[in-house]
């Protein structure tokens, strides 16, 4: 069934992009990521305009990562005041982060960049995340009862001022680490075009010893608002977001959020956290190849003219 | 002495006067066309189109004896500023390290003959009327940064091509009789909003004899219009519209969800 997206100005398969939006909306709600670095990638591949896919595959992200978020309030697992400080770090970030991204255009080898920190850091996060996660998955089968994590460990972090105490994590701390990763964050996720969930899940379990239980509830609490906040954006300075195309991968995308959630009800946090650890890893391995192998044409058009 | 050097260039001049006056110079043989659509709706479930470009010679005098009419039909969308560029090894990655930036390009072109266009069309002509493929890009645009642009534009060509929408169909053009011709032109469907224009040349012994030229409308109509303009003239609006749909999307498919589980 063909559909012409009026914004993109190609006819394309509805049911392929549906089915592609359950992908990644599945992906969302297992592991607490938007599926920005997923969906990108994905929709060039089938001939959509980079910069429309960018822009609509935020918009697609707020859809599925707010169905997350309702599934993830019901089971009470979203730390709302954790989510507030970091969203408000995100914003300062991802606003940084698209004057740095017009910066490295007027430059010149902003795809480069772009490409360079996907590799980068889906690299390093997905070699972490499988290292950790697989240690932690020996270490319960050896010793059958997991042994209580040491959350309280008191490192550089706990030293700051700005105490705040975060209930639902179990937490007291300085609220200026907290604004840093969402500030860190959201540069990223601008420069990369995701929304950062893949970055900010580890940075939340490792850098702010979040409990997981947690983690993904809030990570798809602060990603809702911000690509909703990056959608805008994108509407209003590029006019590139084509609702027609949003539609069709948020119908995927919703429906594969809620069979995601109740998935990963089901799976172990260790097990979960060794696919996404996959996941990512593919993806960068993908990406990666794309930087070394010759590829089967040098040249590429792109409309309008660069600057 | 100066008679024989004259009479040739008064010739000229007689030929060329009627031209530089635009003098309706009666044409021995002429072309009356039509096309089965001036205009294509872009639905949302547009899947592509056909147009048909159809016509006659219309002559005075019998068919002149000597090399066959050919006839060359070419539809041309809207022009577009393109940038085309290049990728090299540096230090083991690929990047792109060179850029030429063409001012206008169609977005769309097709070229239909009666016979193959390298054996019916001498590059004067061409060059005149901007037939072939080659020739319909128009202006680089831009301090030149590469040395050479040909490769460019080949690769936009070949790219193009890839993607079907240049394309260059020999012997798609039927002429019957010397008399009757027809060009089926397929649209395929990525096709850009704007006026696309019809061209039609009628080449006796590779001289342009007439020309004919027709627009065609393609626009967005209905759902796509309204939001294709909403999007430009409102985006603030427009942005918000995604976001409330992707919201209650969102929560629709949550409350959808305890539904199916509680049952």
């Amino acid at each position: 069934m063909q559909i012409y997206l009026p914004i993109a100005e190609v006819a394309v398969n509805a049911l392929t992009l549906i089915g592609l939006g359950g992908i990644v909306g599945l992906m969302s709600g297992l592991f607490g990521v938007g599926g920005g670095f997923l969906i990108t990638p994905l929709l060039f591949f089938i001939g959509i305009p980079p910069a429309i896919a960018v822009a609509t595959g935020a918009n697609q992200v707020v859809a599925s990562s707010f169905s997350g978020v309702l599934a993830h309030v019901k089971r009470k697992t979203v730390d709302f005041r954790m989510g507030w400080v970091l969203l408000a770090g995100g914003l300062v970030g991802s606003s940084a982060g698209v004057l740095l991204f017009n910066m490295l255009s007027r430059l010149g080898q902003v795809d480069l960049v772009v490409q360079l920190c996907y590799v980068i850091f889906l690299g390093l996060i997905g070699a972490m995340m499988l290292q950790e996660s697989l240690r932690a998955l020996h270490r319960s089968r050896r010793s059958g009862p997991i042994k209580p994590m040491r959350r309280h460990q008191h490192g550089w972090v706990h030293k700051w001022p700005m105490k705040m105490k975060f209930r639902a994590s179990g937490l007291y701390i300085s609220s200026i680490p907290v604004l840093m990763v969402g500030a860190a964050v959201g540069v990223l996720a601008a420069i990369m075009g995701v929304g950062g969930g893949f970055i900010m899940v580890p940075a939340m379990i490792y850098l702010l010893g979040m409990p997981t239980k947690v983690v993904i509830g809030t990570s798809l609490f602060q990603i809702t608002f911000l690509s909703a906040y990056t959608t805008l954006m994108h509407a209003v300075s590029s006019n590139t977001v084509d609702v027609m195309l949003a539609v069709l991968l948020i119908v995927g995308g919703v429906t594969g959020a809620q069979i995601g959630t109740h998935l990963g009800a089901r799976l172990r946090a260790e097990q979960l956290r060794i696919l996404l650890a996959l996941l990512v890893l593919a993806v960068c391995g993908k990406l990666a190849l794309d930087l070394f192998l010759p590829p089967d044409e040098l040249y590429s058009v792109t409309v309008g003219i660069l600057r | 002495m100066i008679r024989r050097v004259l009479s040739p260039l008064f010739a000229l001049i007689l030929l060329a006067l009627p031209l530089k006056a635009q003098a309706p110079a009666p044409a021995a043989e002429q072309i009356v066309a039509g096309l089965s659509r001036d205009d294509v709706d872009i639905t949302t479930s547009f899947d592509g189109s056909e147009i048909i470009i159809y016509g006659a010679i219309k002559r005075e005098t019998p068919i002149p004896s000597g090399k066959p009419l050919e006839v060359i039909v070419t539809l041309e969308g809207p022009v577009q500023a393109l940038t085309v560029r290049h990728k090299e090894r540096r230090l083991g990655v690929w990047v792109n390290t060179g850029r030429v930036s063409i001012g206008a390009a169609p977005s769309f072109y097709v070229v239909t003959t009666t016979r193959p266009l390298h054996q019916i069309l001498p590059p004067a002509e061409d060059q005149r009327h901007r037939i072939s493929i080659p020739l319909a890009m128009r202006a680089f645009s831009g301090p030149m940064e590469v040395e050479d642009a040909v490769p460019y534009t080949e690769a936009l060509i070949r790219l193009r091509h890839a993607a079907d929408v240049y394309r260059l169909d020999d012997g798609a053009v039927h002429l019957a009789e010397q008399t009757l011709f027809r060009a089926d032109v397929r649209l395929p469907a990525n096709l850009v909003e704007g006026i696309y224009s019809t061209r039609i040349f009628l080449l006796r012994d590779g001289m342009v004899m007439d020309t004919f030229r027709a627009p065609i409308e393609v626009r967005k109509v209905g759902l796509e219009r309204w939001l294709y303009r909403l999007a430009l003239e409102k985006p603030f609006i427009y942005g918000i519209m995604s976001l409330a749909i992707a919201v209650a999307a969102g929560w629709g498919a949550s409350a959808a969800f305890r539904l199916v589980k509680r049952a």
